[in-house]
Parts: structure tokens; sequence; C-alpha cells
């Protein structure tokens, strides 16, 4: 046994302590109505009787935000893994002038954002729909993608993509080919927040979806148990925990692509 | 082929060029082409919307003239009544309150875990951080439901939790004790952020300065003043600029919590909260949203220049 075992039971309680909330809203969301507001520190009263409510109610919703999701990230990576490649490895024009506008965008406050947009998309009718939703989210993780993949890709040796060329390979074919494979990584990171961001999105949908009915996300279906007269913590705790699904679900199988994600905008190597 | 010997004649030089110069020009078109949607991108939807809201903010716009047009142009005057609103200073006072109570106990917490899992040498280390992640990626709004029922006055956790040791309950979503609340709440939220950057700087400390220091007999406690500290002065830095800007635009997690009534308004939801018509502004307040957001965006421009400005020096 090592002289600093004792650092295990510390860390322990530290996380418990750190993740007591999730462990809180699991219990309630397992504790029978009447007893949610006994408080007890394990749903005695058990009961999934709430999670019957979310899948009878939420389901709809559930499948916007996969939608919404799936479509930013597949947004996210064909605007951002061409222009990365480029502004890794070519000589672009203004490729600092586009650099500092990537910094200077992820700093734009989402409400300035979602006001702009609401005015745009009032003008020419994408209010409500899903594509307005899509590309509203993009804006999180455009700027990201680019920044982290363009430094993944100036890190790819030279001599590789040189060798494909002299074989007589196009830019296009030594991107497809070459690049992206290699990028992997990268990419998935990028995937992986650009989903997350969009499954997350609470400013862009309750402004540029208000009246989306069925078509709104998840975290909207939320908030109309937070609006309602009568506050429903059960269904409202079990929907929490779905909709909590795919960030646990990242964490676990996709961790070290989570913690590459994090550092990434802020630490350079 | 005559052209081509009669050229080579001519200046021995222009076939290494006629080979070399197009291959340059296809290479630069190509560029253009792989980074043109991502510039078209930019201008339509980060440019665009920020004129718009400029624009929005320059004319007095209501229910009626934002659908049929015809909102006049009024110049700063929407500026002007937004500093004389009565809340305007108070609200400014909110949000330097909750940002920096925000960062300072984020960067505390985290710099402290990220100690104490640096130092590390126990066996739930790797994967104990890893669980420190979870309340960074969760949907806020699902967070933020949490805290806001663990803060309920008369069934919440926090107030059972409290009257073990005899304690009053708390109002804790009250208009006088909102902002302290929510900032319990954000501060949970900013740790893993904090403690993930902090620790990739903690390993970026070469260990030979610990073991010449531990050698020369220094104690933990002054190589943490002495060397982990002042190492750490350029992450510190950045982790502070980047979550100062992050902190001061977040709107989800007060507004589910509070809707940012009594002291947890912040600029942030003030704008938010006209753009939708919602809690302390009942109508919508296009033009005073948008102004709003504008001072918004200036205030979180100016400190992510300071942090372009740092992260630069850091590179040279």
């Amino acid at each position: 046994m090592s002289r600093t075992w004792w650092k295990n039971p510390i860390a322990l309680a530290m996380t418990a302590l750190m993740l007591f909330p999730l462990y809180w809203m699991l219990n309630v969301s397992f504790t029978k109505r009447e007893s949610i507001r006994g408080g007890d520190l394990v749903p005695v009263d058990f009961t999934v009787d709430h999670y019957a409510v979310v899948f009878r109610d939420q389901l709809p919703y559930l499948g916007t935000s996969l939608l919404i999701g799936t479509g930013t990230v597949v947004l996210t990576l064909a605007i951002a893994a061409p222009a990365s490649f480029a502004l890794a490895s070519m000589a672009v024009p203004g490729r600092r002038s586009i650099g500092f506008a990537l910094i200077v965008a992820q700093m734009v406050p989402a409400v300035v954002m979602s006001l702009g947009l609401y005015s745009i998309y009032n003008t020419v009718g994408l209010l409500d729909t899903l594509p307005g939703l899509i590309l509203a989210d993009s804006t999180i993780a455009v700027p990201f993608a680019v920044l982290l993949l363009t430094a993944f890709m100036a890190g790819i040796p030279r001599e590789l993509l040189q060798a494909a060329q002299i074989d007589g390979a196009s830019h296009w074919r030594t991107f497809r080919s070459i690049v992206l494979p290699v990028s992997r990584n990268a990419i998935i990171t990028s995937a992986l927040f650009a989903f997350l961001w969009a499954w997350s999105d609470f400013i862009f949908a309750s402004t540029l979806n208000r009246e989306g009915g069925l078509l709104r996300p998840i975290t909207m279906g939320i908030y109309n148990y937070i609006g309602a007269q009568n506050q429903e913590w059960g269904p409202m705790m079990a929907t929490a925990v779905v909709a909590s699904i795919p960030a646990a679900v990242l964490l676990v199988v996709a961790q070290k692509y989570v913690a590459a994600g994090v550092t990434a905008g802020a630490v350079k190597n | 082929m005559t052209t081509l010997t009669t050229r080579t004649a001519a200046a021995p030089t222009t076939p290494e060029r006629a080979t070399v110069k197009p291959k340059r020009r296809g290479a630069h078109w190509a560029a253009i082409a792989f980074v043109i949607p991502l510039v078209l991108y930019l201008l339509l939807f980060y440019a665009y919307p920020l004129v718009q809201n400029l624009t929005m903010s320059l004319h007095r716009f209501d229910r009626g003239t934002f659908i049929n047009g015809g909102a006049p142009f009024v110049g700063l005057e929407i500026y002007r009544d937004v500093f004389d609103h009565p809340q305007f200073w108070t609200i400014v006072w909110q949000t330097t309150v909750f940002t920096a109570v925000s960062l300072a106990f984020q960067y505390l917490i985290g710099l402290t875990i990220a100690v104490f899992f640096h130092r590390g040498g126990f066996r739930l280390a790797a994967p104990l951080r890893g669980m420190f992640l979870v309340p960074w990626l969760l949907p806020i709004i699902v967070s933020g439901t949490t805290w806001q029922w663990m803060m309920n006055p008369d069934a919440g956790l926090l107030n059972s939790f409290l009257g073990l040791f005899g304690a009053d309950p708390v109002w804790w979503l009250s208009a006088d004790n909102a902002l302290m609340s929510v900032a319990i709440a954000n501060i949970w939220l900013g740790i893993p952020f904090n403690l993930v950057i902090l620790y990739s700087g903690l390993q970026g400390i070469p260990k030979e300065l610990y073991e010449a220091a531990s050698m020369d007999g220094a104690t933990p406690w002054q190589q943490f003043w002495r060397i982990t500290l002042p190492m750490l002065r350029p992450v510190t830095l950045i982790t502070l600029l980047l979550g100062l800007v992050y902190t001061l635009k977040v709107v989800d997690i007060i507004w589910i919590m509070s809707m940012g009534t009594g002291t947890s308004q912040t600029l942030a939801t003030w704008a938010y909260g006209m753009s939708v018509g919602k809690g302390a502004s009942g109508v919508i307040r296009y033009s005073e949203a948008s102004a709003v957001g504008t001072i918004l965006l200036l205030a979180a421009l100016a400190f992510g220049l300071i942090y372009i400005a740092a992260q630069r020096k850091q590179e040279h």
C-alpha cells in the first residue's frame, strides 16, 4: 500500500460532494410525487412513473434534439474541416484576419446573436424551423471547431502532404484521403462538442423557436415544466435525467476527447 | 510546341516559372475554395447578426414596427434611455459582483482540486478527475432546475441540511438572496473548466523544480507558493480572462433559477428578458435589448482583446 492511500477517500468525498446535485436529481426522479417534499436521501417511495410521463410527453422533443444535434455536427464539420485544412497547410489570403475573427466570434454573447438572428429569421422565414435552429446552434461550434482542427492539422507532417501531391493527388483528394483520416481524433472532439452544445442550447431555442410546437428541443421540454403553474418536480427531474444521458454516455466512451476539447480552447502546447 | 521552344530560347528562366507559377496560382485558388464557405458563414451568421443587432439599437422598434417595418432612426437615444434607466447602475454592479465572486471561487476551488489531483499518487486520481467534468457537460437547464429544487425554501435539501444545525430556512431565490444563490450554482458549473485547464497547466511545470526544491528542504507549502503559483501565472491569466468573458455573458443558469429577478439581474439576463418580454420586463423591447446587448458585447470584447494579447505574449 502506497504512502498516499489516504488521498483516495478524500478524493472520493470531494467527487461525491461535487456530483451530489446530480445524485439528488436522480433521487427525486425516482421518488413518488407525494414523498418528494419529504426529502429522503434515497428514494424510499420508489417509482418509475415519472419516466413513464417523460416517455409519453417528451419523446418528440428528444427526437427533435437528436435531429438538431446531428444536423449541427454535420454543418459544423462541413464548414470547419475544409477551411481548417486550408488554414493549416496552404497560403490563405487574410489568414490572420480569419483567425482573429474566429477568436472574437467566441466572445460574442448569445443574447446579441439571438437578437440579430431573430430579426433576420423574421424576414427570411426561418423562425420556428429546424434548419434555423441548426444554423444558430452551429454558430457556437464553428469557431471552436476551426481553431481546434487547424491546430491539429498544422501538426500533420508536411512530407505526408507533399508525397500525395507528387503522386498527383488533387488538394481535394489529399484532404479527403489523407488529412481527414489522420485528423480523426480532433474531428471526433469537435463533433462531440458541437453535438453537446446543440443538445444543451437554451437561448436560441427559447428565442428563435418559441412557437415550434413539437419541433422544439428537449431543453424546452424541461423549460415548459418550469413555466407551469403547478411545478411537477418528479417528471421535471426525470426529463433532466434523460436529457443528461448523451453527456454521460459521451463522457464514458470518449473521455479523452472531452478532456482534449476543454484544454484545446485555452492552452496551447 | 513552337511557342514553347521560342520562349525557352528567349528566356531560360521562363519554363521553370511556367511550371511552378500556375501550380502556385492553383494552390492559391484551392486555398480560397476551401476557406470560402467559412468566410461566407462568418459574414452571414456572425457579422450580419451583429450589424442587425446594432441597427436595432439605433432604431426605435416595437412589436408593430418589428413586423411591418418603419421603425424610426433615433441615433443614440436608446442608449441614453438605457443609461438613464433607474436600475442601470445597480445591474452593472450586480453583474460585476456575480462575475467577480464566480471567478474567485471557481478558480480557488478548481486550483485546490487540481493541485490535490496533480500531487496524485493515488489510484482513483484519473477516474475521479474524469467524473469532475460531468457538471460542465450537462445541459445548463438540467443543473439549473436541480439547483432550483435544492434551494426550494420549504422542501429543498439545502434548508433541510441547515436545519440539522438549527439554522432558520433561507429564502435562497428571494429578491435579496438571488445573487448569492445563482453565484453558488455558477461556481459549481465553472469548477470543472478551471480544474481541467489548471491541471494541464500543472503538468507543464518541470518536475526537476520540485525535486531541487525538496532537496533544499522546501516544504510542500513553500513549494506551492514559490514554484507552483509563479509557474502557473500565465495559465491563471488565461483561465481567468476566459472565465470572465464567459461569465459576463451567461444567461441560462441565472434565468432558469430566478428569471433574473431581484439582485440576480445582470446585463445579460436583462437583455435576454427584454428580448423575450419576460422577467423584469413584461413586454418585448427589442431596441433596448439590443442596446444592452451591444454594451455587453463591448465589455466582453474589451476583456477578450486582453485575452488575445496575453496569449500572443505567451507564444513569443
